[in-house]
């Protein structure tokens, strides 16, 4: 009987490996663990217990992080499948969305200069927003249909998916530098 | 949960005594501390009744003085009298010369990375000057309470990074005392007012301090404190109004800006009583002395104050809006305003964040005392006086953790806001042939360049097999934890080595350092060294084996083996035999060693009373 610090992370929420999750419920089984393995639970124990839970808590930690957010939870779950994924040669998205990309991008650049940016900003970060859950829920499609072409399809998206995540970060940044300014 | 304590009635086989702990907050311009007694968290009065002891320390060729005696010569002697030094801790000279130019202190770069002030008793560090003040608060809490503190809640502004709380930390190890936790002086103002009472809600807490401002968004669900944003300023602070208000007095007296520091001190003590006159007074008479001996009198109102510290307020505001924008939230999502810090006193003050959150802010606790009551009632609950099963408190990273890349860039590693403790691996190879060695540098900020950041420390890994360039694959683990703070490890993945790792702290006390000063003050104190080794490995060896008589207890039956159970019992009993001896190396050994036997027994146990515990949360849901 090992220590199982190498379980992956839906094993250690004691949850299906899926996609589909009740986030009330992974946030509830996050405080549990939290309760169990944080450091202060440990506080009057010796340094080596100290350390365990230290790790165990930073484990926790993490796979909350990965497990909430649907585009961390996908290629999560498609890496946990064998699909990989490599930063470099992964960039060959299709043309079509590549233009949507610059287009967004272009509108986004030039709402500073508009003449109501928050109203130019609202409705772009609702547009974004919406692209972002069609997305989410193909890939919870795919990720049902258990096949290789479904993982592959999946995998595609994925990479959409980040690409529309960094545009997100990137109006975000622009949504303070607008607040700071008005 | 309950296999986790080891305080658990009826489970031991000795009664437990109560144990002694304390909550400190270490202040800018204050420090204080408070304990639970009989169930009630207060501060701790000195022998003339005085809860606040002012963080003042003044070096006489002879002997320290601390507190409100000292901080009376600090306008005659102020090179020696070292006010508000936490604003120093952690920090490098050049930021501390560019900070606060102003400072009368003598400031000495040494071959340690960390400043020392030249003084009537020799140089000194910020870290040792606020062991000074831990020292006494220390000395207090003992003779209240009638022993010898077990442990201790220190509090640090939320936004401090790992310099600034590891200086902390050593300045606790210099006056002896074991840190149970360094703790967000925000949370623990947040726990001073039960708001862990509540079901569920978002608060803010505004904390205004001498020298720092903190805005700490918490969210509360179910007893569990979690910060979700935190902004602040580490160098914006009371003192600012101080400051202000003195350079007002003198331009008002007409003394020239050269004016020497016993004169800008007088300006300044004038300066602070005035304000203090101004929280329930619309004017106030002021006098300044002039260097040629003459004496300016005046009168000033509550609005010029109000006009000179209205950009300083603004700036808090400024604070609150990126708070609340890393919270994904707005004015309205807030459930409560908690004022913390003296300079919460000031009218205009709680005018403003009243405004500004759109509800009255909550001051009904002594804001230059919550936060240690606060820290008492954690200290209490960490040492094992009680249960702390309904209260969990979640802490993030306050600044992102980043490593420096070709062209003086950051590559941000940890991003702030990040729930802690917290580990992330990095994987770094090799770039020449036959290397074996390589240079990590952390810093911590939000910038994208090195320079514009705060350096952390270098770290050297050594001993990496030589290999060809690019093959080795040397994974290195930044992890942080319930402190706030860093500890690193690599591991070159293709041969398992442990690369070896050294480290070199920008602006802290490397371990070398701290043993030195430890040595050094206890032989200044007369305190017998060995003697106080020794009873620190005894106290430590009882709180292991205590520790594990009682997890045997709860699960030795179910998780061990006979050959595992026999391998700790005899660990346990060479431990035993070693506490009884005088060797403190000896029981320093014999505990590593348990430690070791016991390894695999612990973290069965971990994930064991995980599965349990998921377990019955699967079956309430089917209820």
């Amino acid at each position: 009987m090992g220590s199982e610090l190498s379980r992956n992370f839906f094993e250690l929420f004691d949850l299906p490996v899926a996609f589909r999750i009740d986030r009330r419920d992974l946030a509830e089984r996050y405080r549990i663990l939290q309760g169990l393995t944080h450091p202060d639970r440990f506080a009057s124990a010796g340094d080596q217990e100290r350390r365990l839970a230290v790790q165990k808590a930073a484990q926790v930690n993490e796979a909350y992080q990965i497990l909430r957010h649907p585009l961390s939870r996908a290629r999560y779950l498609l890496e946990l499948q064998g699909v990989e994924f490599d930063g470099q040669r992964d960039t060959a998205v299709d043309p079509e969305f590549l233009m949507e990309q610059m287009e967004l991008r272009e509108a986004l650049a030039a709402i500073p200069a508009a003449a109501e940016p928050l109203q130019e900003y609202n409705a772009l970060v609702a547009r974004l927003d919406d692209s972002m859950r069609k997305l989410e829920a193909r890939v919870a499609e795919l990720l049902e249909q258990d096949t290789d072409s479904a993982r592959a399809e999946a995998k595609s998206l994925v990479l959409k998916m980040q690409f529309m995540d960094k545009l997100q970060q990137e109006a975000r940044a622009l949504e303070e530098a607008l607040l700071d300014t008005h | 949960m309950a296999l986790l304590q080891i305080s658990e009635p009826g489970q031991s086989t000795a009664p437990h005594q109560h144990r002694l702990a304390a909550g400190i907050d270490l202040g800018t311009t204050n420090s204080l501390v408070a304990s639970v007694r009989s169930g009630v968290a207060e501060a701790l009065p000195d022998e003339n009744g005085e809860v606040l002891l002012p963080s003042v320390v003044r070096y006489l060729p002879d002997g320290v003085v601390v507190g409100a005696a000292a901080r009376e010569a600090a306008s005659e002697d102020p090179h020696n009298t070292l006010v508000s030094v936490k604003r120093f801790m952690g920090r490098g000279l050049d930021d501390i010369q560019q900070r606060y130019p102003d400072t009368p202190y003598r400031f000495r770069a040494g071959e340690s990375a960390v400043p020392r002030m030249e003084t009537a008793a020799g140089e000194v560090s910020a870290v040792e000057v606020s062991a000074e003040i831990l020292r006494v608060l220390r000395a207090r809490a003992e003779k209240t309470l009638g022993g010898e503190l077990e442990g201790v809640v220190i509090t640090v502004p939320a936004y401090f990074d790992d310099a600034q709380r590891q200086a902390t930390k050593d300045a606790a190890t210099l006056a002896g005392l074991k840190v149970l936790r360094l703790l967000n002086e925000p949370t623990a103002a947040a726990v001073a007012y039960g708001l862990d009472q509540r079901a569920e809600g978002t608060v803010a807490i505004y904390d205004f301090g001498g020298g720092t401002f903190d805005i700490s968004i918490l969210h509360l669900n179910k007893g569990v404190f979690e910060v979700v944003a935190t902004a602040g300023d580490t160098a914006l602070g009371g003192d600012d109004f101080d400051q202000r208000l003195a350079d007002w007095l003198r331009e008002q007296a007409g003394t020239g800006a050269e004016g020497h520091h016993g004169q800008r001190r007088e300006a300044l003590d004038e300066a602070r009583r005035a304000k203090e006159v101004l929280t329930t007074q619309d004017s106030v008479a002021v006098r300044v002395p002039r260097e040629d001996g003459s004496v300016w009198e005046g009168s000033l109102t509550r609005e010029t104050f109000e006009q000179l510290a209205a950009p300083l307020v603004e700036r808090t505001l400024v604070s609150c809006r990126r708070a609340l924008r890393d919270a994904g939230l707005e004015r309205e999502d807030i459930d409560a305003v908690v004022m913390v810090g003296g300079s919460t006193r000031v009218p205009l003050v709680r005018a403003k964040v009243g405004e500004f959150f759109g509800r009255d802010p909550m001051v009904d606790i002594d804001p230059d005392r919550v936060v240690a009551v606060g820290a008492a009632l954690q200290a209490d609950v960490l040492v094992g006086n009680k249960s702390g099963d309904e209260l969990l408190l979640l802490d993030v990273i306050p600044l992102s953790l980043g490593l420096e890349t070709m062209g003086g860039l950051v590559e941000k590693i940890i991003p702030r806001n990040t729930t802690i403790p917290v580990a992330r691996a990095q994987d770094f190879t090799t770039f020449k042939d036959g290397q074996t060695a390589m240079s990590i540098h952390v810093v911590q900020g939000e910038r994208e360049l090195v320079q514009d950041c705060r350096s952390l420390a270098r770290f050297s890994l050594r001993d990496i097999p030589p290999m060809v360039a690019g093959a080795a694959r040397i994974r290195v683990t930044f992890q942080v934890d319930a402190d706030g703070l860093l500890s690193v490890t690599a591991r070159e993945e293709t041969t398992g080595a442990q690369a070896s790792i050294a480290v070199k702290p920008s602006y802290g006390l490397s371990d070398d350092e701290v043993a030195q000063m430890l040595s050094d003050s206890m032989a200044h104190a007369s305190e017998d060294v060995a003697a106080r080794k020794l009873r620190e490995q005894q106290v430590e060896a009882e709180r292991v084996l205590e520790a594990l008589e009682a997890a045997l207890a709860a699960d030795g039956e179910a998780l061990l083996d006979a050959a595992e159970r026999a391998a700790i019992d005899a660990a346990a009993a060479q431990l035993r035999a070693a506490m009884s001896g005088e060797d403190d190396r000896a029981i320093k050994q014999a505990i590593d060693a348990l430690n070791a036997a016991t390894t695999e027994f612990a973290a069965r146990r971990m994930d064991n009373s995980i599965r349990a515990a998921l377990a019955g949360h699967r079956v309430d849901e089917f209820d």
